[in-house]
């Protein structure tokens, strides 16, 4: 990618740590430091909120792993990822309580239903976003990198349609599966099965991709093309097909975190999947985007600072400035790091 | 994919080689013929889009006949029916385009916009009296020509900023919102506060009715004796709000500029979703009870626009004193209304934001922002300040945006924080795209049409749906302008697949998107995945 040479140079990469990283360091002791006071006063609710931050963040993490693969490959913001995601919970819900009937009080069948619709939700997902990929993305492979920036909020743009067409402007809910008997009650602190069980999804997916990227004959042609796409196809790797998996791959992650959102929250909307994709975008690019591991630390990153924001009784903005604090801090990153908090930006996603 | 490459090609390409193969008057026959029998397939679906495609394909023959004295006899026939038979103005608009198109080449160049121009200012006059458009119906109100104005003038802002600079903003709702939220500060009574009329008793332990605290008035029209606020006249306020919105732009260029494309365009993003947010929580910031801009409510009423009692009456009333109490005049069978007015200003701001773009486009700035946006690192290399160049761009495409957002505000006497979401700024990017980045005509024509669509086309449109098109007993009932925002995205996607350039295309972004701007790819980027 010759054509980019302008993004942040060296020269001010070594520069940047002496005064910027300063004030950043400064920022954030004052901000741990209201924390320690907010836990020591009211430890139960920080507790509580912090639970409530790491399942929020483990969401975030399946939609921003697909942000983070999809960047790693094509240096796309696939803007429609989010989109996708509400997708996925709306097929989900159909899936889910009109073919295998799900409804509240099943007993241990559950478990097989919410599998089975996981399991053909994300195919389903994974599907869509490959055709997203075929008919949007790829006739621009040599058209300025803008290009298909452009055509994907296009496609955003569709798919919130395609939602609202198919389900109306109001919030589709789905039937309270997930049983909100405690796991465990430590001074004061509750913490719920629902909200375990996401986390218990969400963690062998998150191990499933690592190893598919990390030690598959695939994931070693996907990190190829991530690296340098004429030198991959020069070696006999169909770089197409490999582009088509990682969307395949990324769809179906937005499929699962689809599919668990919709099951915990109960409600998906067709509007809810640019705002949550654009927190999940963040939390990608503040990992350092194109990075795995760093996509789940900012995604859970993310996940806490929004539910301290919203859920502490401290002097602090609160919930109607949810959006302008992720949106602050994806500025602040992209300006001043924009390699993220793992460091070294490596495109090969690994 | 297979078929089409072995198969599908060559049989097409057969079927267009044996139609080149045709005599000229073999080809001219079919395709009269066919075009006569789509006109008589719409026909029976509605009347009027029948005559339409009939019309169309006769006005497109006639320009194919030999000049002299066949053409002028044709075209005169053709009018002479529509002014006799059919709805006039369509025989006066075939007049004036057949017209145009006499005029010889060198001067059309200036004579195209001369007479757009001349049709648009007389637009109020000729509304009522125009044809109906078969499907899009009826012709756009003028408070709806207001508005496409408006938005035309967003638009070429930011096709200063996309189109010339190759910087792609998703946030210029952020200056939409600061021109207007400008217009409302500086021209309502937000900042009136209140204060006892009795000396040295405070607002609490007030008996008798608050009186306002803070007056400024700056030559604005239209006041209620005792308002409070502040109150700049409106033409001060939209030079106002164009340069605050421009300092507003250089604060957020300065440190997101050196940001690659793709980065640079999710900062943008991400102001214009700050702004708003500012924008609705500001009646109460962080709960310390200040209220800047009134938040979900918004701010309203504004100050209206107009020329003051001195002016109006040195001019005899020519100029109206106040644009919104104006207008008892009745001339040429028309009588006069404040939207009027408010079009016709809306035209010289127009005016005035074209000339300046086109005065940019090839000036020492302009070229470096062509260069920039073709080769960043070539034209660093020439010695283009990187920074500086890329801040103008930006300062001068929210300038515009800025007055744009002022301008309806003013129009409105309102501005609410439900008027900036991300939407506007990719509807604003829809046009630009459409019209065709870079060139200024394709951005007007884009944003005018798009604009029409958001505010009258799409339900027109949807109305005709619904009660014209069935199959048997089956109609259809859609809501149109409920899907208003995918139908953008829709047009984003398939200008972009096919025709990059838009619809009225700069030659040289033409050539960009072609030829792209990369090295050919080693693996075969299209037709991907057929062999394999």
């Amino acid at each position: 990618m010759a054509a980019d040479a302008s993004a942040p140079t060296l020269g001010t990469r070594f520069k940047r740590p002496t005064f910027i990283g300063g004030v950043g360091a400064v920022f954030v002791a004052l901000l741990v430091a209201l924390l320690i006071k907010e836990a020591t006063v009211s430890p139960s609710q920080f507790g509580q909120t912090t639970l409530i931050g790491l399942t929020n963040g483990a969401v975030y993490a399946l939609i921003a792993l697909g942000y983070t693969l999809v960047y790693g490959i094509l240096e796309l913001i696939n803007f429609a990822h989010g989109d996708v995601f509400m997708l996925g919970g709306m097929l989900a819900i159909t899936i889910g309580t009109h073919v295998f009937g799900l409804h509240h009080g099943q007993g241990p069948v559950t478990v097989l239903i919410v599998f089975a619709t996981l399991v053909l939700t994300m195919l389903a997902c994974g599907s869509i976003n490959a055709t997203i990929e075929f008919i949007a993305y790829r006739p621009l492979r040599g058209a300025p990198r803008l290009a298909p920036l452009i055509t994907a909020i296009g496609v955003s743009f569709i798919i919130q349609d395609i939602g609202l067409a198919w389900k109306g402007p109001n919030y589709v809910t789905a039937p309270d599966v997930f049983p909100h008997s405690q796991v465990f009650s430590v001074g004061g602190v509750d913490y719920q099965w629902n909200h375990l069980i996401v986390v218990i999804i969400t963690v062998p997916v998150l191990l499933a991709l690592l190893w598919l990227v990390q030690r598959t004959r695939q994931g070693k042609a996907m990190r190829a093309t991530a690296q340098d796409k004429d030198a991959a196809a020069i070696m006999g790797i169909n770089v197409n097909r490999t582009i088509s998996f990682t969307f395949l791959i990324a769809g179906a992650l937005a499929g699962a975190a689809g599919t668990l959102y919709a099951l915990w929250a109960t409600t998906v909307r067709f509007d809810q999947g640019f705002q949550l994709g654009l927190i999940a975008f963040t939390a990608a690019v503040l990992g350092g985007i194109g990075n795995l591991p760093g996509a789940v630390l900012g995604a859970v990153t993310i996940g806490l600072i929004q539910s301290w924001n919203e859920g502490l009784p401290w002097h602090m903005p609160g919930s109607d400035w949810t959006q302008s604090i992720v949106f602050s801090i994806l500025i602040l990153i992209l300006v001043f790091r924009p390699e993220g908090l793992l460091g070294e930006k490596t495109p090969e996603g690994g | 994919m297979l078929a089409w490459n072995t198969l599908g090609r060559p049989g097409w390409q057969s079927l267009r080689g044996r139609w080149r193969g045709l005599r000229a008057e073999a080809r001219w026959g079919i395709a009269i013929g066919l075009e006569v029998a789509l006109a008589a397939l719409l026909f029976f679906v509605d009347h009027a889009l029948g005559y339409a495609v009939l019309t169309l394909s006769a006005f497109y023959w006639i320009r194919r006949l030999p000049p002299m004295p066949w053409k002028l006899a044709a075209q005169a026939a053709l009018v002479l029916v529509f002014l006799v038979f059919q709805p006039r103005s369509l025989g006066a608009l075939l007049a004036i385009a057949f017209a145009v198109f006499w005029i010889p080449e060198r001067l059309r160049v200036w004579a195209l916009p001369v007479v757009a121009v001349v049709a648009a200012v007389f637009y109020p006059f000729y509304q009522t009296e125009m044809f109906t458009i078969p499907v899009f119906g009826v012709w756009p109100d003028v408070a709806t020509g207001v508005v496409m104005i408006v938005f035309v003038m967003m638009a070429v802002g930011l096709n200063i900023v996309v189109g010339y600079a190759g910087l792609l903003d998703l946030g210029y709702v952020a200056f939409y919102a600061t021109g207007a939220y400008t217009a409302a500060f500086f021209a309502s009574q937000q900042f009136a506060g209140q204060r006892c009329p009795t000396p040295g008793v405070s607002i609490e332990n007030c008996t008798v009715a608050a009186v306002p605290k803070h007056n400024f008035d700056l030559g604005a029209v239209g006041l209620v004796p005792g308002a409070g606020g502040i109150h700049v006249s409106g033409w001060l306020l939209l030079l106002l709000a164009g340069v605050i919105t421009a300092l507003f732009g250089i604060v957020i260029g300065l440190p997101t500029l050196r940001l690659r494309g793709d980065y640079l365009a999710i900062v943008t993003l991400g102001f214009g979703e700050i702004l708003p947010q500012i924008a609705r929580n500001g009646d109460n910031f962080f709960g310390t009870g200040v209220n800047l801009t009134n938040g979900p409510n918004g701010i309203t009423p504004l100050d209206s626009i107009g020329f003051g009692n001195k002016l109006s009456g040195w001019t005899g009333g020519v100029l109206p004193s106040n644009f919104l109490t104006c207008c008892k005049a009745n001339h040429l069978g028309h009588q006069f209304q404040s939207t009027d007015l408010f079009f016709w200003v809306a035209i010289v701001l127009l005016l005035i934001t074209v000339f300046c773009s086109l005065r940019l486009q090839y000036s020492r700035l302009g070229r470096a922002w062509i260069a920039i946006r073709e080769d960043e690192t070539a034209a660093a290399a020439m010695g283009i300040p990187l920074m500086r160049t890329k801040t103008w761009a930006y300062a001068s495409g929210a300038f515009f945006g800025g007055i744009a957002g002022a301008y309806y505000a003013i129009f409105k006497s309102a501005t609410f924080p439900g008027d900036f979401f991300f939407n506007i700024s990719v509807f604003i990017l829809c046009m630009v795209i459409l019209g065709g980045m870079g060139n200024i005509w394709g951005v007007i024509v884009g944003a005018a049409f798009l604009a029409y669509l958001d505010r009258e086309g799409l339900a027109n449109t949807g109305a005709w749906i619904n009660s014209n098109v069935h199959v048997g007993h089956w109609h259809p009932n859609l809501e149109v302008p409920l899907y208003a925002s995918g139908i953008y995205g829709l047009i984003i996607l398939v200008v972009m697949l096919f025709r990059p350039e838009g619809l009225i295309p700069s030659r040289r972004r033409a050539a960009e998107l072609h030829e792209g701007v990369h090295d050919e790819p080693l693996y075969d980027s299209t037709h991907a995945g057929t062999e394999a």
